[in-house]
């Protein structure tokens, strides 16, 4: 059962990382689009997550909780070094997600939506800043679990170069895949253009950011390099993406949409398995050089047990009917 | 401010917070499902509208319900780390089953609300119902969860270690059933008589009466029958109490010496430092009643309790006193409105009765925060009953204080906005849905 929880555990953050990214992402390309255009990528973009978009934050939710029923140690050491920037995050979703309802359901249109918009694009891009530092500094090795001042255990354990480099790569993924996903969701082929270029632009940021993070890795003596280009999993899963970086690129010239998708979500896919394989199962990695693992912070057998059984009886209950609304909102293309 | 007290403040707030919009998004979900059947039935395009209008209200409150409800998910281990590492496991199950009836709750909200002429029609009723039944889920596992703080189960507690855990055990512990039933019909208790007074001032106004009219007997049927029912389940949760927290019982009637018989207090200034209360008009007899189903039983008092494991009593008193004092009230309310019904009474020739909805608007919802602060305020000071304290369960990290200080300011602004919004959503109905009625 262990393995079952720890599978959906992975599944949950991959698919929060894929899909409550793109709903960031649909915020900060907001953020990054010249103001004449901007209330028509907001009408693309609520067509577009609007019915998907309270079951795609679900799995934070689905994360947090199997962190807490069955990593209690894992939860609890990450909810105290990292307070700050889980608490900023936090801030960022509650903002992000009441002003994102608000301002499609105010039944007046007035000046407030001014108000409603600018917190959305400032929170989207705050929420996938601080979830990739917080990300970042999970593996950095900077937490420190002994420390006695208030700086080295709350603050330097997530503020260092490589925490910000990781989330700035986030906030071009989330932005990425936001554009790719939206190019699929518009018929007009002016707006078409307008987000292939914005992919463009976003998967450039990607791959700048992403060598600030090998440099902020090497700066931090983070063995970023060994874990990606010495274990063959890793090497293969960036193999992998590079080429379909260069699949993608042809393809978004062609402009095939529904392919592009596919490709973009299994690239991101493909990056988080490079970071993370070579040092699975291995969580959080201390500043002592210990590192918390999920295999040996697993909770007792019982509650495991019945975790998993509780998630597999969920995702029989789930998945069939949270494929069929994807299904039924998404026909439009054809 | 301390830390602690600045710790357990936010989580008050935040849970405060989030329990309004979690009943609404529970409750109002079983409203639009009778408001849409009698649309499918009759075809009146009035029932159609109220439904699409209640949908967006709570298209709003989910939303805020739903972030408010993720940041408790974090919430419980950035203040809470010590009490999450042991419980966890422990209390768990509720918790993750309780993701799977959110989850399905998600789904369905969006086949419910963007499936207006996309659905079958029966298949779109249907999914609004799915949103109603999982939410009412969600809000029992979540309520076992909270039981468990209060009557711990499900493992062995030997030397500082937490063994033989059982977390099905767990889930069903003593309280369970007691708390989730209460909450369940406060829940609808105090939606529904805010809904049916928010109506009722709409037809005292003359304002789109057919609609107002269809809405507020819609709702009122829903809150009369919860507060009918309301007194009877608190008689058991007291019961329930006294039995395993006898503490919190004698806090919450300040009753600082066991007497037999005990009397019932009913209001009263409670003095902590002298341990007296004055001014109470006292029924003799009847908190023996209450607590034991006997008028000459003994009711244990906080003298046979060891200082150090006292609830604040005054607090503890204090809000029972709400509570119970609501529920009186609005248990009388659902009689007149009853009576009013089986007469025949038209409710245009009633204004009398529409202002009486109207004051009740606040009420269930003073009555539901009320009740949560007797629960919990009287099982301090513990965190888990008789294990684990509060204290020793709070985060290391200083600076609480200023986190309070700005997720007060968050949820003060929330609340500013979403108020502002459902009065606009309320004065824009004669605008949206004026046309099509006087077809
Ligand atoms: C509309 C709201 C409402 C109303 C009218 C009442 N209650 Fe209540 N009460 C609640 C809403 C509530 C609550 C907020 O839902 C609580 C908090 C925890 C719980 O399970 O329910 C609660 C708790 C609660 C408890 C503590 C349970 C525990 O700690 O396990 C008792 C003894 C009562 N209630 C008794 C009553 C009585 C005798 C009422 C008589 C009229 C009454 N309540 C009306
Ligand atoms: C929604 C209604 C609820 C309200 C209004 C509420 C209110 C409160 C209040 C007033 C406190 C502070 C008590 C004190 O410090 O004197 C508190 C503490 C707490 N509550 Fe609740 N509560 C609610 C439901 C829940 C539920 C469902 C859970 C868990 C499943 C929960 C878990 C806690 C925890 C962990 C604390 C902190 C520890 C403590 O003070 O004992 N509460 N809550
Ligand atoms: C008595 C207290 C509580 C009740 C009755 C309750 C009930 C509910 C309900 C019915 C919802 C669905 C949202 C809606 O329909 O608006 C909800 C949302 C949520 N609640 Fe609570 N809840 C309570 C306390 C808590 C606590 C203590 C936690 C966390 C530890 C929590 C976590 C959540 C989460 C994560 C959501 C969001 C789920 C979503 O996106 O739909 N709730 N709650």
């Amino acid at each position: 059962m262990k393995d079952v929880v720890i599978t959906f555990l992975c599944m949950a953050i991959l698919l929060y990382f894929l899909l409550g990214g793109a709903d960031f992402g649909a915020g900060i390309i907001e953020l990054f689009t010249s103001t004449k255009n901007r209330s028509k990528t907001r009408k693309t973009m609520y067509q577009a997550i609007g019915p998907v978009w309270e079951a795609n934050h679900m799995w934070l939710i689905i994360a947090i909780v199997i962190l807490f029923v069955g990593f209690p140690f894992i939860y609890t050491t990450m909810s105290v070094y990292l307070h700050i920037p889980l608490a900023i995050m936090l801030i960022g979703i509650i903002a992000r997600g009441t002003a994102f309802v608000f301002r499609h359901y105010d039944a007046v249109k007035d000046d407030m939506q001014w108000l409603y918009n600018r917190i959305f694009r400032y929170s989207s891009f705050v929420t996938a800043l601080f979830l990739g530092i917080i990300a970042g500094s999970l593996i950095s090795g900077h937490i420190d679990t002994q420390a006695t001042d208030f700086y080295t255990a709350y603050i330097s354990g997530w503020l260092n170069w490589f925490s910000i480099a990781v989330g700035l790569f986030t906030v071009a993924l989330c932005g990425f895949l936001a554009a790719i996903y939206l190019i699929g969701e518009t018929k007009e082929a002016h707006d078409k253009k307008r987000f292939i270029k914005k992919a463009e632009v976003m998967n450039v940021a990607a791959v700048v950011f992403g060598a600030m993070v090998f440099i902020a890795a090497q700066r931090d003596k983070i063995p970023l390099i060994d874990w990606v280009f010495k274990s063959s999993v890793g090497l293969l899963a960036i193999v992998l993406a590079s080429l379909s970086l260069v699949l993608l690129w042809y393809l978004l010239i062609k402009g095939k949409t529904k392919v592009l998708r596919i490709l973009a979500g299994f690239q991101v896919t493909m990056i988080l398995l490079a970071i993370s394989y070579a040092h699975f199962p291995n969580f959080i990695r201390l500043k002592s050089g210990d590192a918390i693992s999920l295999l040996e912070t697993v909770g007792p057998e019982k509650t495991i047990y019945s975790l998993g059984l509780a998630l597999l009886l969920g995702s029989v209950l789930i998945l069939p009917f949270l494929g069929y609304l994807f299904y039924k909102f998404q026909k439009k293309e054809e | 401010m301390d830390d602690f007290i600045a710790a357990r403040s936010q989580m008050a707030l935040s849970l405060g917070f989030h329990i309004i919009f979690s009943c609404i998004g529970m409750v109002m979900p079983f409203f639009m499902a009778v408001s849409h059947y009698k649309w499918l039935k009759t075809n009146n395009e009035v029932y159609k509208n109220l439904t699409k209008a209640w949908s967006k209200g709570v298209a709003i409150f989910f939303a805020t319900g739903a972030v408010s409800g993720t940041m408790l998910s974090f919430e419980l281990g950035l203040l809470w780390p010590k009490f999450m590492d042991h419980a966890g496991p422990i209390f768990g199950m509720p918790f993750s089953l309780e993701g799977t009836a959110f989850f399905i709750e998600a789904i369905a909200l969006g086949f419910f609300l963007y499936g207006w002429n996309k659905l079958n029609k029966w298949f779109h009723w249907f999914t609004g119902m799915v949103v109603g039944v999982s939410g009412l889920a969600s809000g029992i596992l979540v309520v076992a969860a909270n039981a468990w703080m209060n009557s711990p189960a499900g493992f062995d507690f030997a030397n500082g270690q937490y063994l033989n855990i059982d977390p099905i055990q767990a889930m069903f512990n003593k309280a369970w059933f007691s708390q989730a039933l209460h909450m369940c019909l406060a829940a609808f208790t105090a939606t529904g008589f805010a809904v049916a007074g928010v109506h009722a001032l709409m037809i005292l106004r003359d304002r789109n009466r057919e609609f107002h009219l269809k809405a507020f007997k819609i709702a009122a049927v829903f809150a009369c029958i919860g507060a009918l029912l309301q007194p009877l389940s608190g008689d058991i949760s007291a019961k329930d109490v006294a039995k395993r927290q006898p503490a919190k019982l004698a806090a919450m009637e300040a009753l600082y010496k066991s007497e037999k018989p005990a009397p019932l207090l009913i209001g009263g200034i409670v003095n902590e430092q002298d341990k007296t209360v004055s001014g109470a008009i006292k029924i003799p007899g009847a908190l023996s009643f209450l607590a034991h189903g006997d008028f000459g039983a003994e009711v244990k008092g906080l003298d046979q309790i060891p200082e150090n494991e006292h609830p604040p009593v005054a607090v503890t008193h204090y809000a029972f006193q709400v509570m119970v004092g609501i529920g009186t009230l609005l248990m009388l309310i659902a009689l007149v409105y009853f009576f009013n019904l089986v007469k025949k009474r038209s409710l245009l020739e009633q204004p009398w009765l529409l202002k009486l909805f109207v004051m009740a608007i606040p009420l269930g919802y003073i009555a539901l925060e009320a009740g949560w602060v007797v629960t919990e305020v009287g099982r301090q000071p513990w965190i888990i009953y008789g294990i684990m304290r509060t204290k020793d369960a709070v985060t290391p990290m200083p600076g609480i204080a200023y986190s309070f200080y700005i997720f007060s300011a968050i949820y003060f602004s929330l609340s500013i906005i979403v108020t502002f919004l459902l009065y606009r959503q309320i004065k824009m109905v004669p605008v949206l849905y004026a046309k099509t009625e006087s077809k």
